[in-house]
């Protein structure tokens, strides 16, 4: 079922947190709401649900007109980052909750429920309390008892933002899979850009309770469309563009603006190339799997290059070292505003 | 070295700091609470069960002790409901006036129940405010059961909320937020959702609201005239059977309202622990 969200507006009192946000999700599809705190992701999903009103704009879930139907008419489900289980309920009883209520023959609120526990792989944990379940079992509950009412829509509040990194790893790889059998239309919202990257379809990058670019993570990644976002999407580099360094760039572009380069796509030379200019490497980070260098420039500006072990081990780099760096992406934009 | 020297002074001053303390906080506990006490029960039963059902059986005690029973029954419901919404709405909202809301909530804790008996009077007495109207009408509030009963809602009015208040904070809005998502009515809400979360601090705060409801003195005391057998209540038969020289009536009826705190605290202590069971088990 699609979303269409059309010029949606919200303040907060003077706090504008959606500004005429619009926004398609198509049917089917999986996308994440990528933002800093504040940005306005949490309540474009609460819009969406309906828990949250909005002062203008509207909302169509499946073409229906939805913006002034209350929450328990949209027939979406919704998974908060705080699992909000009911405490006092088994594991059963909660994935049961939305069947009771809607008075469904107790066999097959029965054989539904268990399809769902098996589904999340919690059979065998029904009669347990939330209590005595972990973190991330207690979300894969939220989920069985959200999906449990065969939702339009899934919501999705910080999912996984409650979690420790190991179990949130695994339970994002596990959430794609889940989509891909049930296909049901998702939006989840998150901060973390690597977690956007790879659990979603699409991933609708906000900021100041507007939408900064819409796309493919591909997209995202090797076509940011303003400054904000390709600083959000991980460390960069952002250089005054009068230097003129960079010769993948045309001098109309990097005139007036300023240069973003990102650690890994900087290429370290030992010999002088046409396209490189000379650096003096400051520091040598060791981060694992790959090696961090700070480099200084001529005019006294440093920029942080990423390389593997390997070509750490092949240029053998030293601090003091006079190297040649040589950019293989990089994008000027006259904005100011980047992600810190 | 040093160090340990402190440690072993500073052993020796618990060893007999701590006992002392307890001592003195049971003697002075005993001496102010649990004698006194005592000494009503032992007033109330000495010369055996015999006089004491005499004294029981009186149709002005009786009618002390109905009226007390009524009293409660009507008080106990209305705040009931009051105290529920009253804490949700603080709980649950953020607006302008909450914290003057929850003060004034709190306000008959401050206010002297003399006070609160004579505004009373002065609002619906045969000179007060609303009097001639009453009058017109042919209804008694002062000096009747209506005057008692709002007397009581009164003093009696903070428990629910306050006891309520917390835990719904504590609870949060997002399981009533995920019962909303999957279709519950507002009803279905509170009855499936609300409630089981809240019981023990609303059985507590019911606890408390009965407790003042029946031993409830000085606002009641202001308002009922103290008609015997009409508008006494239990605590105002104590006071009057004493004043009488009755002292077997006012001993009897002082054992009951103690029996009735003794009770009171028993179950008291029985739902905090469920309360404290309950949190610790959901961490």
């Amino acid at each position: 079922m699609s979303i269409i969200v059309e010029s949606v507006s919200k303040n907060f009192g003077e706090f504008q947190a959606l500004d005429r946000v619009s926004l398609k999700v198509k049917d089917g599809g999986l996308v994440a709401l990528l933002g800093p705190s504040g940005s306005g992701k949490s309540t474009l999903l609460r819009a969406i649900s309906g828990l949250e009103t909005v002062d203008s704009g509207k909302i169509l879930i499946n073409g229906q007109d939805t913006t002034n139907l209350d929450v328990r008419q949209r027939n979406i489900g919704f998974v908060f980052q705080h699992y909000a289980l009911f405490k006092h309920l088994t594991v059963r009883q909660n994935v049961a909750f939305g069947l009771d209520i809607r008075k469904r023959p107790r066999g097959e609120v029965q054989q539904r429920v268990g399809d769902l526990l098996e589904l999340v792989q919690l059979t065998g944990l029904g009669d347990r309390y939330p209590s005595q379940l972990s973190g991330g079992q207690r979300q894969r509950v939220a989920l069985a008892r959200a999906l449990a009412v065969q939702p339009q829509v899934l919501l999705l509040d910080e999912p996984f933002g409650a979690l420790d990194a190991k179990v949130r790893k695994e339970l994002r790889a596990w959430l794609r899979r889940l989509h891909d059998e049930v296909h049901v239309t998702s939006v989840f919202v998150t901060h973390d850009q690597e977690e956007a990257m790879e659990v979603a379809d699409e991933v609708v990058i906000m900021n100041h309770g507007r939408i900064e670019q819409v796309g493919t993570p591909e997209e995202i990644y090797d076509n940011p469309a303003t400054a904000f976002v390709m600083s959000f999407i991980g460390p960069v580099n952002v250089l005054p563009g009068h230097l003129g360094l960079f010769k993948t760039l045309t001098t109309q572009e990097t005139r007036n603006s300023n240069v973003f380069l990102r650690p890994q796509d900087i290429e370290i030379l030992e010999q002088p190339h046409p396209e490189a200019i000379p650096a003096v490497v400051a520091r040598i980070i060791h981060l694992g799997w790959e090696v961090q260098a700070e480099l200084a420039l001529p005019d006294e500006h440093n920029l942080t290059a990423h390389v593997s072990r390997e070509q750490f081990k092949s240029l053998d780099l030293r601090v003091n070292q006079n190297v040649f760096i040589k950019s293989k992406f990089a994008k000027a934009f006259p904005e100011v505003e980047v992600f810190r | 070295m040093p160090t340990n020297g402190i440690n072993v002074e500073n052993r020796a001053t618990q060893n007999w700091g701590k006992p002392l303390l307890i001592g003195i906080a049971l003697i002075y506990m005993a001496a102010i609470l649990l004698v006194p006490a005592i000494a009503v029960f032992y007033e109330a039963f000495h010369r055996g069960f015999g006089p004491f059902l005499e004294a029981v059986g009186h149709r002005e005690f009786q009618n002390a002790i109905r009226l007390t029973l009524i009293t409660a029954a009507i008080t106990v419901p209305l705040n009931l409901v009051f105290g529920l919404c009253a804490a949700w709405v603080i709980a649950r909202n953020q607006f302008r006036g909450r914290t003057l809301l929850v003060s004034i909530i709190d306000l008959p804790f401050s206010i002297s129940p003399v006070v609160v008996g004579l505004m009373l009077v002065l609002l619906y007495g045969r000179i007060g405010w609303l009097g001639p109207f009453l009058q017109s009408i042919n209804f008694r509030v002062i000096f009747s059961l209506p005057g008692i009963v709002i007397a009581t809602v009164i003093v009696s009015l903070p428990f629910v909320a306050r006891e309520v208040i917390p835990v719904l904070e504590d609870m949060g809005p997002e399981q009533e937020e995920a019962a909303r998502t999957l279709g519950a009515q507002d009803w279905q809400i509170f009855w499936r959702v609300i409630l089981p979360h809240i019981r023990w601090g609303l059985l507590y705060g019911l606890l408390l609201t009965n407790a003042r409801a029946m031993g409830e003195f000085g606002a009641v005391a202001v308002v009922s005239g103290n008609l015997a057998g009409r508008t006494q209540t239990l605590p105002i038969f104590v006071e009057h059977a004493y004043k009488n020289y009755q002292t077997q009536a006012a001993f009897g009826a002082a054992a009951i309202l103690a029996l009735l705190a003794v009770v009171t605290l028993i179950l008291k202590e029985i739902l905090e622990r469920r309360t404290q069971h309950k949190r610790s088990s959901a961490h």
